[in-house]
């Protein structure tokens, strides 16, 4: 079967009140954006609480549905049919078309749903659900109604046009990106913070991203690897500025004047401080890690109370009470896991101490940190100066 | 751009190259077939075998050309135990061989055979009174390699050949000469041994090239059944113009073989030199001439001396390309038998590179890689 028209449904914008435009717009905008990358003569609108999709022409059913599951804000997708209003009989034929071409095995339960958004029609909702009901009763002998718990739910719906769907494919929930604010997600190669990343965007968060490269350490692949991640969590997000900042001459200066068991605590805060700095210059509202408590020894309590102290701007943690294979999970089902597990060393695996601090205190790790205070400005400003920005799309 | 890993693969020769186009767009006839075009396939064959045969001083009839080293070693091991398998299950092989040798041995015991794993000395060699003793009556195949593909150890060939010989002359010789043919003389028959697999891309021929000897007389069970191509052993239409290629490719190997080996022990010798002169870095194996004259196997001690971070480095910063442990077994990096069996202590084992040359590399380059380490390694071990 071929389907002129999708029918998609949103969930959390439908309670909002006065500004319900404002993600209703945003939702088609991004459904436009998705749909760019798709073959095929797509037009978008908005229709009386819902967005309709029209077709024209050929096009990719899959790639279709692929692109709008990468869509946040949608709950459901729906493939329509669309038929002219050429009064009942013509309806009725259409809808008992449908129904005989979608389903082979005519053996289960179903109810009809009405809904009239055009009210000079001249039958009401519940006129229009009984009496279909009755006429696919006639035409398909083994359905059956159940108005509690249908096997099938068959819409139509009384527009302009008829539309007429049943099946519902899930969407990707959340909320359409563009109706948040913007957000500095710190990249790294590994599989927490791309899912990070995606989890904020799904609450409508626009991202910029940020990661830190130590040549010669770290290797151009590395680097590689992260673009291709800020790419595959740009699908869901739109385009991700990814800052990428040479870390070497700090990391190796950290490494060269302060304890070794403190220099990932160090490391860190000078990587939230330049990542907010960058945040800052983009009109970001937060930083986005993917820390979880305990999974390593910068990510306990302790350790992240002493990275989070140098931040002013709020640090957005969405994986902070997940398990690692929870993690692992959504990296899978958004498909930056087997990029994430590639090999190539970062820049935190490389500079490590065999027994790093996990409960350091901030008042040590400050003054520690003086330690520094010869050239680390000077070493912080290079960095900014000589970074690089990638627009990831 | 300096290429130290050729014993991952080598640059296809220009020669071998032409050959190939030639066989692909000029005679391209399937050597099965009747006409003119079939015969002129078929002489490409004829003559790879016939180079290959004047190499080793053979017949011609004892080599069967394969898609390359791991489908050759896939033969020979299962090949010859399935042909031996009534006179006797117990099978012989080194903790040090390449994959495609250990896994289908490996593939075997599961299946009930009964394996020895020989070990080996810090440099690498097995010891040939450890074989004496490992062979038993039921001993249907030894599989030795000749030379070590991660640190160039060069093995007894020609004394494990009469080792086992003497002790039963039914038993399989196999030797996997992948990192050795092109290097050295090989005559099969003066080494006693059974099967000998070579690669052609190792060679400066093309991947998917390769061939297996198997001495006259000696049954071995196919593995890939068809159209009986290859005297029944390997079927499926013969790759021409790879065939072909390899038989260029081992013409210009052998055709300079001295001048080769001495310009490649020359180079090792430098390498060696100058990079034990670095403090923490020490080289695997032999470093005199009782080892391959490709391979150099460096162990570099430090905190941020992963193989991986040097090899990045080299590769960013100075172009060079070497190897993690050894490049063939995939990207993931796993700890090496090799090097574990030559008892390199466990920070190292992940902290170890390999250079691997070919006669198309200078010495200037072997300054510049020694240059390089100069600079990086004191870099790294901070």
């Amino acid at each position: 079967m071929t389907y002129q028209a999708f029918l998609i449904k949103y969930s959390e914008i439908g309670v909002k009140g006065k500004n319900r435009y404002v993600f209703e717009d945003a939702l088609v905008h991004q459904i436009k954006r998705a749909l760019d990358r798709v073959e095929g003569n797509f037009t978008v609108k908005k229709q009386s609480g819902r967005v309709f999709i029209a077709v024209d022409g050929e096009y990719d059913f899959d790639e279709t549905i692929d692109a709008l599951q990468h869509v946040f804000g949608i709950s459901a997708i729906c493939p329509t049919v669309v038929v002219p209003d050429e009064g009942f009989d013509a309806m009725a034929d259409a809808v008992i078309k449908y129904i005989d071409e979608e389903f082979e095995d005519k053996n289960f339960t179903f109810k009809v749903m009405g809904r009239r958004a055009n009210k000079k029609y001249p039958m009401t909702s519940m006129e229009v659900a009984s009496e279909i009901g009755a006429r696919l009763l006639d035409a398909f002998p083994e359905m059956k109604v159940d108005v509690h718990h249908p096997d099938k739910m068959i819409n139509v719906e009384v527009r302009e046009n008829i539309a007429i769907y049943c099946t519902e494919i899930p969407g990707p929930h959340g909320m359409p990106v563009g109706t948040a604010g913007k957000a500095m997600l710190l990249l790294s190669g590994g599989i927490d913070s791309p899912v990070a990343g995606y989890m904020i965007a799904k609450r409508g968060v626009k991202l910029s991203a940020t990661y830190f490269h130590a040549p010669p350490y770290t290797s151009e692949q590395a680097k590689q690897k992260v673009v291709d991640l800020a790419k595959l969590v740009a699908k869901y997000s739109g385009p991700i500025d990814l800052h990428i900042v040479n870390f070497t001459d700090i990391q190796l200066y950290i490494y060269q004047n302060c304890s070794h068991e403190e220099l990932t605590i160090i490391m860190r805060r000078y990587m939230m401080r330049l990542a907010e700095h960058f945040a800052k210059e983009n009109d970001c509202l937060g930083l986005v890690t993917g820390e979880s408590i305990g999974q390593v020894a910068s990510q306990t309590m302790q350790s992240l109370n002493c990275t989070n102290a140098v931040c002013t701007l709020p640090v957005y943690r969405p994986l902070i009470a997940f398990d690692k294979q929870d993690i692992i999970d959504i990296s899978e089902k958004i498909d930056t896991y087997e990029t994430s597990i590639l090999p190539y060393e970062d820049c935190c695996t490389i500079f490590v101490a065999k027994h790093p601090v996990t409960k350091p205190k901030l008042e040590a790790i400050e003054k520690h940190e003086h330690n520094l205070d010869e050239k680390i400005d000077e070493l912080m400003k290079e960095a900014i100066e000589s970074v690089e920005v990638i627009r990831c799309r | 751009m300096i290429y130290f890993d050729n014993s991952a693969t080598t640059r296809c020769s220009d020669e071998a190259l032409n050959i190939m186009k030639e066989a692909l767009q000029e005679n391209f006839g399937n050597p099965s077939s009747l006409h003119n075009m079939g015969f002129r396939g078929k002489e490409y064959l004829k003559n790879t075998r016939e180079i290959i045969s004047g190499i080793l001083k053979c017949q011609p009839k004892e080599i069967y050309f394969t898609s390359g080293g791991t489908e050759g070693n896939n033969l020979a091991i299962r090949g010859s135990a399935m042909a031996k398998k009534r006179l006797g299950n117990h099978i012989i092989t080194t903790k040090i061989e390449h994959a495609s040798v250990l896994n289908p041995v490996k593939a075997l015991e599961k299946e009930g055979f009964d394996v020895t794993y020989l070990g080996t000395d810090e440099y690498g060699v097995i010891d040939l009174d450890e074989l004496k003793n490992a062979i038993r009556p039921d001993t249907i195949l030894v599989s030795i390699m000749m030379v070590n593909n991660e640190i160039g150890a060069l093995q007894p060939i020609k004394e494990a050949g009469e080792i086992i010989k003497k002790a039963n002359p039914e038993i399989i010789f196999h030797v996997d000469a992948i990192q050795a043919f092109g290097k050295m003389t090989i005559i099969p028959k003066k080494l006693n041994l059974d099967i000998l697999t070579v690669s052609g891309h190792k060679i400066h021929g093309p991947k998917g090239s390769g061939f297996i000897y198997i001495k006259d007389k000696v049954r071995v069970v196919p593995m890939i059944l068809g159209g009986g191509h290859e005297n029944g052993m390997r079927s499926g239409t013969e790759n021409v113009p790879a065939i072909a290629a390899l038989g260029i490719a081992a013409k210009e190997a052998y055709d300079n073989l001295e001048a080769n080996r001495a310009h490649l022990y020359e180079m090792r010798a430098r390498l060696i030199e100058g990079v034990t002169s670095i403090e923490g870095v020490t080289v695997n194996g032999h470093h005199d001439e009782n080892s391959a004259p490709q391979i150099v196997s460096v162990s570099i001690k430090g905190n941020r001396t992963r193989a991986q971070v040097i090899l990045n480095a080299l590769q960013d910063n100075y172009g060079i390309y070497v190897s993690a442990g050894s490049a063939c077994s995939s990207n993931k990096p796993a700890i090496s038998e090799t090097l574990k069996s030559i008892g390199l202590e466990k920070d190292l084992l992940e902290r170890t590179i390999r250079f691997s040359f070919c006669p198309e590399n200078t010495m200037e380059e072997i300054e510049t890689a020694i240059g390089a380490l100069k600079e990086l390694v004191p870099m790294m071990v901070l």
